[in-house]
């Protein structure tokens, strides 16, 4: 068989099954691709030894007609999931050598079906940040124009750009405020981050407790139908994932849609959006039409506010979770004279700044006499958000909009925070009111660099999304490769 | 810096404090441009009016479970310890805190 690195998840499925080559030779595949794409920096620890056993079991389960869900698919994981016996550093040097003694339940329902972990992936610092810039081994290249060194988004950078580079055939990801979403627009590839408490939280390094929710990057809108099947689900160990059926979201994919409404939201538009993107969207509302949806453009006047609530409800969230790391029980300790000297010597080298930053900003809005004004006046902004979306849920089924105001800026080109931080804004909003999103490309820009488009959807319509997303995928047709991906 | 900061250097030193993270003099001006640069964003919230809106905390729309409480302390002794920087007979050493 050709190039194996070619096929997607539910073609490589049917291949496997049909024994057209082994899981042994497509692992091995997948491992040269990673050698080859090193240059790129996407993953920080990589476990050949255990996927090629891991292999040689789904190979005896083909062999068997015992083959489970995902039987012999490589994946890459995203360093924000506790992987046993892997190495775990949410890319920070805080968590330095920590080798977690149990695993994440998405990663483990992974697993389980028969999935293979090829390694761990490069994110921003405890995935606090839109441009992997933040990780401490350094930034990811995206694999689109590789020479000229740009992001791949972040903070699930590693992911999206080893989807994209053929270094994985699918990845995890999580989303706190568009983790998922932007690096997949940024590197013309699928992000979908589903509706919180869809997949379980437990054993996945926390950010933003409220906020943050796992989900699937691939190269295509099926591949990410298997994934999040298998990634869902009831967990006893998250008190906030949610008990609710998980649909077969594969095989209900390819519904028409057919008189479906469809909400355009002008406030979408705006802080210095290249004129690419407003013609993605453009040609994604023409896709639209000519399959029979209505298009109906819709105000969602509190958009501009979901960015000021994010930073935050983000801050103080993570203020309070990244407490733990204090050199004591697991993780990298600089030792001191007294106690809290070695706390401060060990958060101090251990932290990077803009992590430290948003532990100052949290501890800040939650601190005496401030915390109304900030962190529950916070909290209230962010009920109106979830009011609106839910209203405007009334009138239409989905929203569709740009991912991002942009397509990939150029490595070390972004050094003011705040314009780096509205990169997530039109991602955020779905973010604070919980609901599901899924970014697919649509074009390469001027510049020949992907375009995404942003779907959203009511609480736990992912079929919906997908739905849509599968409709837009098939007009769009984007067939394009980077030149930094592996052949 | 503007006038109206809201973080001064007092206020700095006692975050880090609260904090444990040491603020050192070479980067403390740079931080407190860069905080009070996010304050001065997140302060556009005062615009919306939140009268009589009680605040969002969690998006499951459902309540937390309730479960059996048993007594189990998981049996995971070793496995607790086993990323410890220090240990010492089934606990964390730190470093000497009574004098």
């Amino acid at each position: 068989m050709s190039n194996l690195l070619q096929f997607s998840i539910s073609e490589v499925l049917s291949l496997l099954e049909k024994k057209e080559f082994s899981t042994k030779e497509l692992v091995e595949t997948y491992i040269n691709a990673i050698e080859k794409t090193k240059d790129l920096n996407m993953y920080l620890t990589t476990c050949f030894d255990q996927a090629l056993e891991q292999a040689k079991i789904s190979d005896q389960n083909y062999l068997n007609g015992n083959q489970r869900f995902l039987e012999g698919i490589p994946l890459g994981v995203k360093d924000m999931f506790c992987t046993k016996g892997i190495e775990t550093t949410a890319s920070s040097k805080i968590l330095k050598k920590f080798i977690p003694t149990y695993e994440s339940t998405v990663t483990q329902n992974l697993l389980k079906e028969g999935a293979i972990n090829l390694g761990k992936l490069s994110c921003d610092e405890f995935a606090m940040g839109s441009s992997n810039e933040t990780a401490a081994k350094g930034e990811v290249i995206n694999p689109w124009n590789f020479e000229e060194k740009r992001t791949p988004g972040g903070s699930s950078g590693g992911s999206a750009a080893a989807v994209a580079a053929k270094a994985a055939l699918a990845a995890t990801g999580t989303d706190t405020g568009g983790s998922i979403r932007q690096p997949a627009a940024f590197c013309g590839v699928v992000g979908l981050k589903p509706t919180y408490g869809r997949c379980s939280r437990w054993g996945i390094v926390a950010f933003a407790s409220s906020l943050d929710q796992a989900g699937p990057i691939t190269r295509n809108v099926s591949d990410a139908a298997l994934m999040l099947q298998v990634m869902s689900g009831y967990d006893p160990k998250d008190s906030t994932s949610s008990n609710i059926n998980v649909p077969n979201f594969y095989n209900d994919l390819g519904k028409s849609i057919k008189g479906i409404k469809i909400g355009i939201p002008e406030e979408y538009n705006s802080n210095g959006i290249s004129s690419d993107i407003l013609e993605a969207k453009d040609i994604t509302i023409n896709f639209l039409k000519e399959n029979g949806a209505e298009i109906i453009p819709v105000k969602l006047p509190l958009t501009k506010y979901s960015l000021p609530v994010y930073y935050i409800v983000a801050p103080a969230e993570a203020s309070s979770n990244l407490a733990r790391y204090d050199g004591v029980r697991y993780g990298h300790r600089i030792n001191g004279n007294s106690l809290d000297e070695m706390y401060e010597n060990t958060r101090n080298l251990g932290f990077g700044d803009e992590v430290k930053r948003r532990i100052m900003i949290g501890t800040y809005v939650l601190s005496s006499g401030y915390y109304d004004a900030y962190y529950l006046k916070a909290q209230k902004v962010r009920r109106l958000i979830k009011n609106e979306f839910n209203e405007i849920f009334k009138q239409v089924d989905y929203l569709v909009t740009p991912t991002t105001p942009t397509t990939a800026f150029k490595l070390g080109s972004t050094q003011d925070l705040l314009t780096m931080y509205l990169n997530d804004v039109f991602t955020v909003p779905a973010s604070l009111a919980g609901i599901p999103g899924i970014s697919i490309p649509i074009k390469l820009d001027n510049n020949k660099l992907p375009v995404g488009i942003q779907i959203l959807g009511k609480d736990f319509d992912e079929q919906g999304l997908l739905n849509v997303a599968n409709v837009i995928e098939s007009c769009a047709s984007f067939k394009d490769t980077p030149n930094g991906a592996a052949s | 810096m503007s006038n109206n900061s809201k973080i001064d250097l007092d206020t700095l030193k006692k975050l880090g404090k609260l904090s444990r993270i040491p603020i050192d003099k070479a980067g403390s001006n740079k931080l407190m441009e860069d905080l009070n640069k996010i304050i001065d964003f997140i302060e556009q919230l005062n615009e919306v009016n939140t009268d009589n809106v009680s605040p969002l905390s969690s998006v499951t729309g459902h309540n937390l479970p309730i479960r059996e409480d048993v007594v189990d302390d998981g049996n995971k002794n070793n496995d607790v310890l086993e990323n410890a920087p220090e240990k010492n007979s089934g606990y964390f050493v730190v470093p000497k805190v009574i004098e």
